[in-house]
């Protein structure tokens, strides 16, 4: 009933969208922030790389979209750090500022079409055959997973994990919470924009509304990563997001098979989310609790 | 070494709420000195500290350390030559990362040696190996463990270790002993000891132990209201018993069911 093309997209999107996990297990797992810039930064990915696309600039687009979600994760962690603005509330204005920001980028239009541009995958597809898309966003993930955790062993990574897990004990080792903050939501982001940046030029349209909900798909790929790997290392970890982002795609499909009309997937995705972060605490609340340290978040 | 001049703090000011922690107090410290603080509960003992290290700029006054005018230096600036602990086991450590990548945190106070983007050395483990191996307590054979699964005590002498792990320039202590049961703390407070000694390490403790207050280091201070009310050292500190100091408490009014209870 599931067609090999079917399978196909799901693995390809999969592998796109895990760079929104990879982003927000960076940010809401490691830094402890729900970082709610996601979705305007997802947004601008996609509207700086189909803007350089059509400019003729495929592959340059990448990094440019890439340093462009830096710059808004720079902002929240600015609005969080230097004024003291609550993390949830400083995502949000920056997303809020985002939407003309994306619009701008755009031209001034709600969407960008790319039909008969030159993108990353119609570059790659005389070498690559069938595999021209799923290779290309394989490849880019796979490296950003390995680049990520090989940044989290080292001692500023470390620095970022510690900030998340005790800002205390972080000042008292000297060093500055607020450029850990920072760090760590500008390569959030950048990933985020990476992945709207290779959605569009995969799909050939960029629409203004692309990123509406990401955070929550991206909370919903991690958790049932996490669901699938439950322990082990950092490396385990992003794995399991990975994983997470590629089965998120595959249930997504099943539904659209089975004719649940696309507008209830955001409801679902919502709901997973939900259950899945507020399951730990009913279960608690179950019984009496005996393991202290861990239970701090 | 420290020198504290004349530092005010007052919390809310202008508020119902207002209270005026420090008043006026200065504290001269010499290289090399162990001093124990004593004090009723609310005496600002442990807004000295956080004076000391950041938490807060003071109203008024200055602190110097080793020449340097640190009065206006942030907090995190300030941990790189000043080591602290605190009474909660839990405040020291990274729960979610293991004890090897605790101590490379704090190890991170020598920076200047290490880029931001090295990685843990086969040599640092071994270092870390054999510093925690001194502790006496087998953690060296645990070090791919994380954190939140070690007992208060055994947390609290990995933060010990963390905090002396790069010799710093002033060691502060507040109560870290108290949240532990006594035979965990009597061993936390031998290594405390052999730690400090064998660094030379100035250091700071509050306490509210009478007998190991005269016990350990070379001064002790007694705290009340913001001020320091009573300096102990040489001589008239080692003819001190812990009664004639009880008594010292009662002229001062320090009166503290705590105090007393723990001279026992
Ligand atoms: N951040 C703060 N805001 C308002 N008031 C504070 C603050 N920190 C301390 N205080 C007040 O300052 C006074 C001194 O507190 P401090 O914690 O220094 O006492 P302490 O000597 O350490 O006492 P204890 O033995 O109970 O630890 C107390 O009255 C306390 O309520
Ligand atoms: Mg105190």
């Amino acid at each position: 009933m599931i067609s090999t093309a079917v399978i196909m997209s799901a693995l390809e999107l999969g592998f796109v969208y895990a760079l929104v996990a990879l982003a927000l297990f960076l940010s809401f797992r490691i830094l402890n922030i729900a970082d709610m810039t996601t979705d305007g930064t997802f947004t601008l990915g996609c509207a700086v790389s189909a803007t350089m696309a059509v400019a003729g600039h495929p592959l340059l687009a990448l990094p440019a979209a890439m340093l462009a979600g830096a710059a808004a994760g720079a902002v929240t962690a600015a609005l969080q750090t230097k004024f003291r603005i609550p993390s949830i509330l400083a995502g949000i204005i920056t997303n809020t500022g985002l939407y003309t920001v994306n619009l701008a980028v755009m031209g001034f239009s709600s969407n960008v079409n790319m039909m008969k541009t030159d993108t990353l995958f119609t570059l790659v597809k005389p070498y690559l055959g069938v595999g021209y898309k799923l290779i290309p966003s394989l490849v880019i993930t796979v490296i950003c997973g390995v680049l990520l955790v090989l940044f989290l062993k080292t001692r500023l990574g470390l620095s970022i994990r510690a900030t998340g897990d005790n800002p205390d004990m972080v000042r008292a080792s000297s060093i500055n919470t607020a450029f850990t903050v920072t760090v760590g939501l500008c390569l959030s982001n950048a990933l985020t924009a990476l992945s709207g940046a290779v959605l569009a030029q995969y799909q050939k349209t960029a629409d203004i509304n692309l990123g509406t909900g990401m955070v929550i798909i991206g909370l919903a790929s991690l958790i049932i990563g996490e669901t699938l790997l439950p322990r082990g290392k950092t490396g385990l970890k992003v794995l399991g997001a990975i994983l997470g982002s590629i089965l998120y795609r595959f249930i997504i499909a099943i539904a659209l098979r089975l004719d649940l009309p696309s507008e209830c997937l955001k409801l679902i995705s919502a709901v997973i989310v939900a259950l899945a972060i507020g399951l730990p605490a009913i279960q608690g609340s179950f019984k009496p609790a005996t393991k202290g340290g861990n239970d701090g978040c | 070494m420290l020198k504290i001049t004349n530092i005010s703090k007052t919390f809310n000011p202008g508020t119902v709420n207002e209270k005026a922690a420090l008043t006026n107090l200065s504290l001269h410290l010499e290289k090399g000195d162990f001093v124990t603080i004593l004090g009723s509960n609310g005496a600002g003992k442990s807004t000295l500290f956080n004076a000391i290290a950041g938490s807060f700029t003071v109203d008024s006054g200055t602190i110097r350390l080793d020449g340097q005018n640190i009065t206006n230096m942030p907090d995190y600036k300030r941990s790189k030559v000043i080591g602290r602990m605190f009474q909660d086991p839990l405040k020291g450590t990274a729960p979610n990362m293991t004890i090897e990548e605790n101590l490379a945190l704090a190890y991170m106070r020598a920076s200047s040696r290490h880029s931001p983007f090295s990685i843990i050395t086969k040599s640092d483990r071994a270092d870390f190996r054999e510093r925690l191996a001194q502790l006496g307590l087998g953690l060296e054979d645990r070090m791919s463990n994380p954190v939140g699964l070690l007992s208060g005590g055994q947390r609290q002498a990995l933060t010990l270790l963390m905090a002396t792990l790069v010799t710093p320039k002033l060691l502060l202590l507040d109560e870290h002993t108290a949240a532990l049961d006594p035979a965990t703390a009597e061993k936390v407070l031998e290594l405390t000891k052999k730690i400090v000694a064998e660094n030379n390490i100035t250091c700071l403790m509050i306490t509210h132990n009478v007998s190991s207050a005269l016990q350990l280091g070379n001064r002790t201070i007694m705290m009340k209201d913001g001020r320091i009310v009573l300096e102990l050292d040489g001589e008239t500190r080692q003819n001190m018993t812990t009664d004639d100091l009880l008594h010292a408490f009662h002229n001062q009014g320090v009166d503290n069911d705590r105090i007393l209870f723990s001279a026992e």
